[in-house]
């Protein structure tokens, strides 16, 4: 199809009445991608020839994954009855741990498009930011997507998006994303509905940031919507909440590749390169003012990201240590909501202690380290912010067991969060289950069409960071979805369980957990290592404790034989050499107290796995 | 190591003080056991070379180990011991052992009261054969028992009779060889009460000298597959700690008193030289396919199967494949792991004396042995003598 804008508008000097700003709510693998491949490809903006699947997922592992972590916005032109005008198609985030990055995405949009997997129906997820979106006031155009699907059931969905956001199941959009059918008709609703941009040309300057990217060649790119004034070349501008000042040496639209531009007008979606290597200084929900005529109230809805998940990285070889903390030093440009610090650990060596914002989070930030930086990586279980309270009416915030107080603890809180559950109706009594015994509260279920269920849970952050997920989807054969925020703090009765081995502590295998569970934590984590150490030459209790209460213990017996019966003619050689490589290998095993374990024992057992190979 | 076998320079220096023994390795079994991974191969698996031919083949080695020797310039030494060893030696007719060690007692000389053994299946021995061994010299038959239990005989594939063990003693000890007996211990499903009942036969068969070797369960062995796929239980290290503790204490009753890890004799003179050889750090010259020999801190290897020994000597080669000498740690190493495993033990002199310490505190050593400057095993010591050398070696 040839596009029908041929003379697109120019940036600077658009009438806010000719632009749209949009963005598309999506679960993922319903077809976000796909679809805004496809309108690339309709508005002329991506030749044919050019184009590469999912070309705004720019990393590879989000086009492997095909979930999208970065959000970047594209402009793209379009005609309708004559006049033609601009369109921002502001691609957000999908997941759950990026609630924030996706809430400033909508707020620099007027409108949204929800779509949805004809054959599967909406998801928690999509859910939760169809929320966000209407308390945003985004006016929202429901789109059912892979229609071309022989398991489509366009009728059945269409009705239950009505029921969720009213309006008749007829006026839902069909497309399909893959073959291109009803893009160019949804183009014409997003003109035709989404309302026009409003903001004061005269103010002072003040454009929001919904999104900043690291690029190692131009430093950070950040991403704006100016509200109100306008943005130019040369332009000194400020940070609003750090009050930082910087030269803007480049201001431009992608479409979708970066086109320099005179500037960015009210309602107009761009980019800007001031020079800084930092993504911290160019903060998601921050407002850009003019650095001599300053606004006086900065755009509302910017909080610092926080962590809610920690978990210690630490390098398998612990010769990648310096390579681990250059990675970190690297991605840390590009990611302004990971933290960390060093940490030493009796097991696993040196390592840094990293906050996530959620699970997701932390697995793509491994996987990103494995993947770019080729390291081999051990991350520690899971742990959340806790706030103890001692004897001595201190609190301090343990996000490492191993910073747990000793001592007498008065209080103990931990963060709650308000999780969504959508599944098939078959499978509530299972979740129920699930829940249940991760201490979750039940605030309500609602139905969605005829055969599927929101559960609304209050349930312990702690309590979902582990394993939760893995154990949702494989109870309901993956058909569950889940999304979760944060929802306060409760006191609940809390323990740290310490593991020791020979009476020394382990401290990667500590653990805060529920009262109630801590024997069968120590129990698991006994056996387990129990199976996974080998004997020593005298024999090594393990044990699991709650300050010096011991609650659970298993003990590996000595090693009585340890000698080559035979060692004659050629059984010399072949015997010095084992040992001679057996005083290699002692190299590389960790010393608890006096107990030798192989690394890959710790490793396994973080793992949960209990199939290490015993010498 | 180059074709025609040279030595590197050195291996004279220190040569008076260094005894020299042959091996002879004889690498053919009727059939192979299922826990076997000795070089040696039934009839089938020869390709390209026959037993008749073997005794030629080893002439041509035993020659060219004269060449060798003195080209080297070490002085010609008499050999304290001579082993034939296996594989199934007796499968040869004893004319063949008889010729071998001839050619051997031409080649080298052989020492007053020289021990000439050769290992034996005890299904192989007649009167006749034992008569013509001991005229031509021998002095001494090593006879596979294994064990006196047909089950624990069954799951190790060993085809004789019990009772023929009886038999073969009776006729060796006739014609005036001393008799060893080879016991294993640790066989998929054998008791503690079976271990018994094979160390008490082994005992009643009155021979000096008594060999009791845990199984070692090798890689690629038929027996390895059979524990693998759970058809035989895997065997437990503990209860061959008991078997090993039994069978000390059923020997040492019976007037047997230990001089190496798997190894007792009735009297310091009936304890195997060829055995000691090894675990002294004395010279000995390997023939055979696959065997290993030790002359003067340079080990070396012959290539392993008999069609492609007997095709380099044919080519006028050595039939070495590889050689090494160890390096000063390598060879302090060494010391340890073979002085330790014999009861006369090592000097203390230049072992840590922290290590030291802590294997007396530990009972792996014994304590006044140690103080008197000699590093000796307990009984302890001896079921893991390798955490002992690893304690003195590893810093």
């Amino acid at each position: 199809m040839s596009p029908r804008a041929t003379k697109p508008l120019q940036p600077a000097s658009t009438d806010p009445a000719k632009i749209r700003n949009f963005c598309i709510i999506a679960h993922i693998d319903h077809g976000k991608s796909t679809l805004a491949d496809r309108m690339l490809q309709i508005t002329g903006i991506v030749d044919d020839r050019s184009m590469r699947a999912q070309y705004l997922d720019r990393m590879d592992i989000e086009r492997e994954r095909g979930i999208t972590i970065k959000s970047q916005a594209v402009r793209m032109p379009w005609e309708l009855n004559g006049e033609t005008f601009a369109l921002n198609m502001i691609d957000t985030p999908g997941h759950v741990d990026f609630t924030y990055e996706v809430s400033r995405s909508l707020a620099a949009c007027e409108g949204a498009i929800l779509l949805v997997d004809a054959a599967q129906g909406i998801e928690a997820q999509t859910l939760a930011n169809l929320y966000l979106a209407m308390e945003n006031d985004l006016t929202i155009i429901p789109v059912l997507n892979k229609i071309d699907l022989p398991a489509a059931d366009p009728e059945k969905y269409a009705k239950e998006l009505a029921d969720l956001i009213g309006g008749k199941p007829e006026d839902v959009l069909r497309v399909s994303g893959k073959t291109g059918m009803g893009v160019a008709e949804l183009l014409d609703l997003v003109v035709d509905k989404i309302p026009a941009p409003v903001g004061d040309a005269d103010a002072p300057a003040r454009a929001m940031i919904f999104d900043s990217v690291y690029d190692a060649y131009r430093g950070v790119i950040t991403y704006v919507r100016v509200i109100d004034g306008s943005l130019k070349p040369r332009q000194r501008i400020q940070m609003m909440s750090t009050k930082a000042a910087h030269e803007l040496i480049e201001i431009g639209v992608s479409s979708p590749e970066p086109i320099p531009s005179q500037g960015l007008g009210v309602g107009e979606v761009g980019y800007l390169i001031t020079g800084v290597k930092d993504v911290r200084q160019s903060k998601v929900g921050d407002t850009v003012t003019d650095s001599v005529k300053p606004a006086t109230q900065a755009l509302p809805g910017y909080t610092d990201p926080k962590a809610m998940v920690f978990s210690g990285l630490y390098p398998i070889d612990g010769s990648d240590y310096p390579v681990l903390r250059e990675a970190l030093d690297k991605l840390k440009l590009s990611d302004a909501s990971l933290n960390y610090e060093p940490e030493t650990s009796v097991a696993l060596g040196f390592g840094f202690r990293c906050g996530f914002l959620g699970l997701l989070h932390l697995e793509i930030i491994t996987e990103r380290l494995e993947r770019e930086f080729g390291l081999d990586l051990i991350a520690t279980a899971p742990s959340v912010p806790y706030e103890v309270t001692t004897e001595d009416k201190k609190t301090v915030t343990v996000t490492n067991p191993s910073e747990y107080p000793t001592g007498k603890i008065t209080r103990v809180s931990e963060p709650l969060v308000r999780a969504g559950i959508l599944t098939p109706k078959d499978y509530v009594g299972t979740i129920m289950e699930l829940c249940q015994s991760r201490r979750g509260n039940l605030l309500g279920m609602e139905y969605f069409g005829e055969d599927r269920v929101e559960m609304k849970y209050e349930i312990p952050l702690g309590e979902i960071v582990f394993d939760f997920f893995d154990h949702l989807k494989s109870r309901t054969q993956g058909y569950a979805s889940l999304d979760y925020e944060e929802a306060g703090e409760q006191d609940s009765d809390l323990v740290k369980v310490d593991i020791l081995l020979q009476g020394e502590q382990v401290d990667a295998f500590s653990a805060i957990v529920h009262k109630d569970k801590a024997y069968a934590y120590g129990l698991m984590m006994t056996e387990r290592l129990k199976k996974l150490i080998p004997r020593q030459q005298f024999e090594v209790p393990i044990q699991a404790a709650i300050g010096a209460r011991i609650i659970a213990r298993e003990t590996i017996s000595a090693i009585r034989k340890d000698v080559l019966a035979k060692c004659y003619g050629g059984d010399i050689t072949r015997k010095r050499k084992l040992l001679e490589k057996q005083k290699e290998g002692k190299k590389r095993m960790k010393m608890v107290g006096r107990v030798e374990v192989p690394q890959e024992a710790f490793i396994a057992a973080l793992q949960g796995d209990e199939e290490v190979k015993k010498k | 190591m180059p074709a025609d076998g040279s030595l590197p320079v050195g291996v004279n220096i220190g040569a008076e003080q260094r005894t020299m023994s042959a091996y002879v390795h004889v690498p053919f079994c009727r059939v192979r056991c299922g826990y076997c991974d000795f070089n040696t191969y039934t009839a089938t698996e020869l390709r390209g070379t026959s037993q008749s031919t073997y005794i030629d083949e080893l002439a041509r080695e035993i020659e060219l180990s004269g060449q060798v020797l003195a080209r080297s310039e070490l002085p010609v030494r008499a050999l304290t011991s001579v082993f034939f060893g296996g594989g199934t030696p007796t499968l040869l007719p004893a004319e063949d052992l008889v010729r071998a060690l001839e050619l051997l007692r031409t080649q080298h000389a052989f020492a007053p009261g020289v021990e000439i053994t050769t290992e034996a299946n005890p299904d192989t021995i007649t009167d006749d054969y034992v008569q013509k061994l001991a005229e031509a010299g021998f002095t001494r038959l090593s006879l596979g028992m294994q064990s006196a239990v047909p089950s624990v005989l069954a799951t190790l594939d060993r085809t004789h009779n019990p009772a023929s063990v009886a038999h073969a003693v009776s006729l060796a000890q006739q014609a005036g060889l001393e008799v060893s007996i080879d016991l294993i211990y640790g066989t998929p499903g054998e008791t503690l009460e079976q271990w018994q009942e094979s160390v008490e036969a082994a005992i009643s068969l009155g021979t000096g000298h008594i060999s009791a070797y845990a199984l070692i369960v090798e890689d690629g062995t038929a027996l390895e597959r059979r524990i693998r796929r759970g058809e035989l239980p895997v065997p437990d290290d503990d209860l061959e700690a008991d078997m090993y503790e039994l069978a000390e204490k059923l020997l040492s009753a019976a007037g047997f008193q230990w001089y190496e890890v798997s190894n007792w004799a009735r009297s310091p003179d009936q304890r195997s030289v060829h055995n000691l050889t090894y675990w002294q750090g004395n010279d000995w010259w390997g023939y055979g396919p696959g065997a290993h020999s030790h002359i003067g801190g340079v080990r070396f290897w012959n290539v392993k199967h008999p069609a492609a020994y007997a095709q380099r000597l044919a080519d006028g080669h050595s039939p070495a494949a590889g050689w090494e000498q160890p390096d000063l740690t390598a060879v302090a190493l060494e010391n340890v792991l073979l002085g330790s495993r014999i009861r006369e033990g090592i000097s203390t002199a230049e072992l840590d004396n922290t290590a030291v310490a802590s294997l007396i505190a530990d009972g792996l050593i014994d304590g006044t042995s140690a103080i008197n400057k000699r590093l000796v095993l307990t009984l302890a010591g001896r079921l893991r003598a390798d955490e002992v050398v690893r304690r003195l070696t590893f810093s």
